[in-house]
């Protein structure tokens, strides 16, 4: 999977999964802000990307994601670890 | 002590999905009932059930508030959504104010037969997302309307077999009477779905009546098999006179008499003594004679001991003035866990529109039944004071008064 693919997929649940507005996501965007996501909505965060990308979230990985371009480049890291195992 | 007032409601169910929908069903005498192919498949005995459409509640809640909702948590916030702009009670009043909510429901199965699916199948818990809790418990829909309708008073939930509905709103008329709150959501929900019904069709008590569904659902008749069940949610707004006067709401009715008892006797068969007992509770509570009651919406289920036994309790305390009787549930199945309010909805709206619902499928009378006013047909009648019943499992039973509104 590359960047491209992992972008429009992330981006695609944002939109059905967490109803963002899609003109609010841009890669410099605060995920957080953007999203208004409260400790609740992090478990459901983890759900959606086991079902997209097949692996787990650990909470302290979102430590540090900060911006939408740093939630693509970790999905894109452990979707090429996985790829390699 | 505070007189306890009727301001809105509403009701999503088998006959319709608000007030207006279900007045026509009650008046036309149409059926609810339909056959489910799912449970014919899961080997259920009886594959009857009320047939309701899914809500779609996306653009009408955010993200955050629709996914902590059940099914029944779904049919309650449409029901209650309705029931508060029919009383004129809108968000920034119920922000200023203690506002209370005490709602029937008694499981809230397929949430939590989903989540153990899920966590067998995965071996892991965080992959059931943050709704899961909020479906599957008891609590679920005062947990969840509280929040969503920003309620600041009384919140618990009732569970009290197929009288919850009705021991609900018995509940929020003790506590606004005595001057506790003043002004509480009360109603009552059912999901309808084969897992909220496989033990209860193991009993043995659902209709397996062949042929059209719509018949299989027969109270108080000799040829009756057993119950249909059903669901959906139902809602009232209730408020002392006194602030329901002051905020300018509509005052629709007048709640004066709510009795209850418990049978101390078998589980699930019913007597004589514990309904007449709650019926005649409410009666002195109301502080009216009993020919003052023109209709009564009996619980009857259409199971063969059951209606008997409420054909018994109502001809002893009803034996003289016989007033018309109907049990809505030939129409809509059984309820359950909202019975007892819904049937306040169909109540209310037989009595604003004076006519009384017929109890379809009533053909031949059995020996019992002889004795009582059945209402074969819609009848058009001026109602002033209708009084509900509502029994459940365990033996616990509930009546509740309800009157035109006197100034």
């Amino acid at each position: 999977m590359n960047k491209e693919e992992v972008i429009k997929k992330v981006n695609q649940f944002m939109v059905e999964e967490f109803e963002v507005e899609e003109a609010k996501i841009k890669p410099d965007a605060i995920l957080k802000d953007t999203l208004e996501l409260d400790s609740l909505d992090y478990v459901d965060l983890v759900v959606v990307i086991e079902n997209n990308f097949g692996f787990k979230v650990k909470g302290e990985d979102f430590i540090h994601i900060n911006t939408f371009e740093d939630f693509y480049t970790y999905i894109l890291e452990k979707v090429a670890d996985k790829q390699l195992k | 002590m505070n007189r306890v007032v009727i301001t809105g409601f509403g009701a999503y169910s088998c006959l319709g999905r608000n007030v207006e929908e279900i007045k026509q069903s009650l008046y036309t005498g149409k059926s609810g009932i339909g056959f489910d192919p799912e449970r014919k498949a899961m080997g259920f005995r009886s594959a009857y059930t009320g047939m309701l459409e899914k809500p779609n509640l996306k653009g009408m809640l955010d993200r955050r508030m629709r996914i902590g909702l059940a099914e029944q948590g779904e049919y309650a916030y449409l029901s209650t959504y309705e029931a508060l702009q029919m009383a004129k009670m809108e968000q920034d009043f119920r922000e200023a104010n203690e506002v209370g909510i005490l709602y029937g429901n008694d499981s809230s199965a397929r949430a939590t037969i989903e989540a153990i699916d899920k966590i067998r199948e995965k071996q892991d818990t965080t992959l059931l997302g943050s709704g899961s809790v909020f479906q599957s418990m008891n609590s679920t829909v005062t947990m969840n309307l509280a929040t969503i309708f920003k309620l600041k008073g009384i919140n618990f939930t009732v569970s009290g077999a197929c009288a919850s509905g009705s021991h609900a709103i018995g509940m929020g008329y003790i506590l606004i009477k005595h001057g506790w709150q003043q002004a509480v959501v009360c109603g009552g929900a059912q999901e309808v779905n084969p897992y909220a019904m496989g033990s209860f069709d193991a009993l043995g008590t659902f209709s397996v009546r062949e042929g059209d569904a719509r018949l299989a659902s027969r109270p108080f008749d000799k040829g009756r098999d057993g119950l249909v069940p059903s669901g959906g949610a139902a809602t009232v707004i209730i408020e002392s006179y006194e602030h329901a006067v002051k905020r300018g709401a509509p005052i629709l009715a007048e709640i004066i008499g709510y009795g209850f008892s418990s049978n101390g006797g078998h589980i699930s068969q019913p007597n004589v003594d514990g309904p007449v007992r709650a019926i005649e509770m409410s009666i002195k509570d109301a502080a009216i004679e009993t020919g003052k009651i023109d209709y009564i919406n009996a619980h009857a289920t259409s199971t063969p001991v059951g209606d008997m036994y409420e054909a018994k309790a109502l001809d002893t305390v009803f034996g003289a003035s016989r007033p018309l009787i109907s049990s809505t549930k030939s129409m809509t199945g059984h309820e359950c866990w909202m019975a007892g309010a819904s049937e306040i909805v169909y109540s209310l709206l037989m009595m604003q529109n004076s006519f009384v619902a017929p109890n379809i499928n009533f053909e031949n009378p059995d020996e019992d039944s002889a004795k009582l006013n059945i209402a074969t047909k819609t009848t058009e009648k001026a109602i002033n004071t209708f009084l509900s019943n509502s029994f459940g499992f365990g033996g616990t039973n509930s009546s509740l008064i309800v009157q035109k509104i006197s100034n």
